[in-house]
């Protein structure tokens, strides 16, 4: 059986990987991406947790954070082509003002 | 036991309620209403006093009665004060006046404020003076006394300045609030002293504490007595304080009749016969008062001899007068001075509601040298006024006589210092007689010097008072200072020497009354053709130094106003504005600047430096949690096993 404590480092480095790519990446896409990974690795170790001590709640939630991440994957990429076709640009650096 | 019923407070909460019902809803009653609550008023606490007085005299009632069960005002510690009201000869006699001579200037004012778009607020004004004057006059202790006392200051600034569009009335106010400042300053520490040496402030039980110690003389009672002089002068108005009463007559004519000659600027005589027995202790105080009324006396009768304005003239005159009455408390004759008071209160109102009269029947014009011939215009008011010039000057019968023979006399009596005293109260008794005659004569008889004027004879509701005091200016004197005397022993004690009865008595009376005779004989001849022109202009030297009034007012202003003004404007302009406000205003725009200077730096726009702070924010709260969880978990009989299972 594998320990418990690879799935939790597993869930770090993902996490990890998800926040580095989220503050060094410039293409919005890409931030966005990371994102996505940052909600994985916490994903991985509620359900770690979950099948360590048996209880279902910890899958439950792992369900609720896929519903709101495809949720805010449908409104996010909607701003992102908003603000292509009106900037003609995804990089982070040069979208620096509220207004379009 | 029939205990008499007697309702002291009902009689300054009358007034107190004309005041409310009128200053509130004055601006929309109808006129008839707001005449009849401004009357009613005065005319129900007088129906008190009356009743009270007629309880004493069918002996149905001892005097002094101190009011059973006054409510607690301040209940500190050892201190008590309450709002008690006390009801002796001496308090009897000066309500009697207040209310009396006030209601019967409440009728007059209906006719001589009648066309005045501010006659409600006038009415709920002099309602107001009303009730602090009897607070004054019927307070239990100095305290209450103190109230009363700043509350008729600011009924007469009101009244003062009743014409507040005209800039002079509203500097005369300020003039008589300011000045009388002083004054209270003085009375304010005096109480201090009180409290801190006798540790009460009722009347009553300061004079037991005093009467409990024979030996106590001088020392700091001269302090207390000297403090609560101060106040006496200045309200009513003895030199040095003199100087805002005659720019007081700014004032609507009632107001000077009512406040700024038959009331309020007595209420220093009265209080230093309410605190006698503190001035009887030190004789160094009593001379000072005497000092300073006899100076007063006849300072203020030399300014009076040369002014010109109907009104100053009796201004000057109250403040003389009122320097007899300080003279007579400065030697003990306590009820002579009271004595004087009353008759004073009679004539002296006569005499400014005569002038009113006049005033009013030449529409506003108050400079005698226009006037002139007036006894045919205005009969009535001509003999009223004829009967007060000759009770002021102190001619046989008239009450003016009686009172001021009687100061004279117990002066006379008081050692050296009491013949100089009276030499001078009988100079100023010559004086007064000269300018009152003067006046007369300027004002109603010889030719009218202004015919364009049309002077008309006044109302009834005008007349109707001046008879009544007219009736009381020449009867009043009949009371007699030495029946006065022993009705007022209870509260005053026996100071008044009542001796010398016999032909010393006689030789007093003749000088007095060669006083007044020489006084008008020499107004006759000065003016009783009348020309118009003024006689005593003539005089080099003095004239000049007179009709400036010596300067007083000029020296104040260089001596004390100016500087005061200059250091005031320097500290407000440089001290406070400049380096507390300003400072303060720059020290906060500062730190804000500064500190936005910083922050602003946070709030790029830039979306990745928010993500780092956002995580650098999220891995502190980590590392927070994860040094500091166990232990306070650990705290609550929870643990972890680090090392996992």
């Amino acid at each position: 059986m594998i320990p418990t404590s690879w799935y939790l480092l597993l869930s770090a480095a993902l996490f990890s990987l998800g926040v580095i790519g989220f503050l060094i990446k410039r293409n919005l896409i890409t931030v966005f991406m990371s994102i996505e990974l940052m909600l994985n690795g916490v994903n991985l170790s509620f359900v770690t947790f979950a099948h360590q001590w048996h209880l279902v709640k910890g899958q439950i939630f792992v369900f609720f954070v896929m519903v709101v991440a495809a949720a805010e994957a449908a409104v996010g990429l909607a701003i992102i082509i908003a603000i292509f076709r009106a900037r003609a640009t995804l990089a982070v650096d040069r979208i620096d003002l509220m207004k379009l | 036991m029939n205990e008499p019923l007697l309702v002291l407070p009902l009689i300054p909460l009358l007034p107190f309620l004309g005041f409310l019902v009128n200053g509130l809803l004055g601006s929309r009653l109808p006129k008839a209403v707001v005449t009849f609550i401004g009357l009613a008023a005065p005319l129900g606490s007088f129906a008190i006093v009356a009743h009270a007085a007629y309880l004493v005299w069918s002996g149905a009632l001892a005097l002094p009665w101190i009011e059973p069960g006054a409510p607690a005002w301040i209940s500190a510690g050892p201190l008590h004060v309450d709002f008690g009201s006390v009801l002796d000869p001496l308090s009897l006699v000066m309500l009697l006046v207040v209310t009396g001579v006030g209601f019967i200037i409440h009728v007059y004012s209906v006719g001589y404020m009648h066309g005045d778009k501010g006659y409600w607020r006038f009415f709920a004004y002099l309602n107001l003076f009303l009730f602090f004057m009897t607070v004054l006059v019927q307070a239990g202790n100095v305290l209450l006394m103190f109230v009363g006392w700043e509350g008729v200051g600011l009924a007469s600034y009101l009244l003062i300045g009743f014409w507040y569009q005209k800039t002079s009335a509203a500097d005369a106010g300020k003039k008589a609030f300011i000045v009388n400042r002083i004054g209270d300053f003085g009375f304010l520490i005096g109480i201090f002293l009180l409290l801190g040496n006798f540790g009460t402030l009722t009347f009553h039980e300061i004079s037991a504490k005093l009467a409990a110690n024979p030996a106590w003389q001088g020392g700091v009672l001269t302090a207390i007595a000297i403090c609560l002089l101060i106040g006496a002068t200045g309200k009513s108005a003895q030199l040095p304080l003199y100087v805002w009463l005659p720019d007081a007559m700014e004032g609507p004519t009632p107001v000077s009749a009512l406040i700024h000659a038959a009331t309020m600027v007595t209420a220093g005589v009265y209080m230093i016969a309410r605190t006698h027995f503190l001035f009887d202790r030190s004789p160094l105080a009593m001379l000072i008062v005497a000092i300073v009324g006899a100076a007063t006396a006849l300072f203020a009768a030399t300014i009076g001899l040369v002014q010109n304005d109907i009104k100053r003239v009796l201004a000057y005159s109250t403040i003389s007068q009122l320097g007899y009455m300080f003279l007579a408390c400065g030697v003990a004759a306590y009820s002579a001075g009271i004595f004087h008071l009353m008759t004073h209160a009679f004539f002296k109102a006569l005499l400014f509601l005569s002038a009113g009269s006049v005033i009013h029947g030449l529409g506003g014009e108050q400079d005698m040298r226009r006037m002139g011939g007036l006894r045919t215009r205005m009969p009535i008011t001509f003999w009223t006024m004829t009967i007060a010039v000759l009770a002021i000057a102190g001619v046989f019968p008239f009450a003016g006589f009686f009172s001021k023979d009687a100061i004279l006399m117990v002066a006379f009596m008081q050692g050296p210092n009491g013949k100089i005293f009276w030499a001078v109260g009988l100079f100023t008794a010559l004086l007064t007689s000269f300018y009152m005659f003067r006046l007369w004569y300027l004002t109603f008889l010889g030719k009218p010097r202004s015919p364009e004027l049309h002077a008309h004879e006044s109302p009834w509701s005008m007349l109707g008072p001046l008879v009544i005091l007219a009736l009381l200016s020449l009867g009043g004197g009949w009371v007699g200072a030495g029946r006065f005397g022993e009705f007022l022993a209870p509260a005053l004690g026996n100071g008044t020497a009542e001796a010398g009865h016999g032909t010393l008595e006689w030789i007093l009376i003749g000088a007095a009354l060669a006083a007044a005779f020489f006084g008008w004989l020499i107004a006759h001849l000065l003016y009783h053709e009348n020309r118009g022109e003024e006689p005593l202009a003539a005089i080099p030297g003095a004239y000049p130094v007179l009709v400036n009034k010596y300067w007083v007012d000029e020296l104040y202003g260089a001596v004390i106003v100016k500087p005061l003004l200059a250091v005031s404007r320097f500290v407000l302009e440089w001290i406070v504005e400049f380096a507390i406000l300003g400072g303060i205003a720059w020290l906060l725009g500062g730190i804000v600047n500064f500190g936005g200077a910083i922050l602003q730096r946070w709030q790029s726009g830039n979306l990745r430096s928010y993500a780092a702070w956002l995580a650098a924010g999220a891995a502190v709260v980590l590392l927070f949690a994860m040094v500091s969880w166990p232990a306070v978990l650990a705290h609550f009989g929870i643990h972890f096993n680090m090392a996992g299972r």
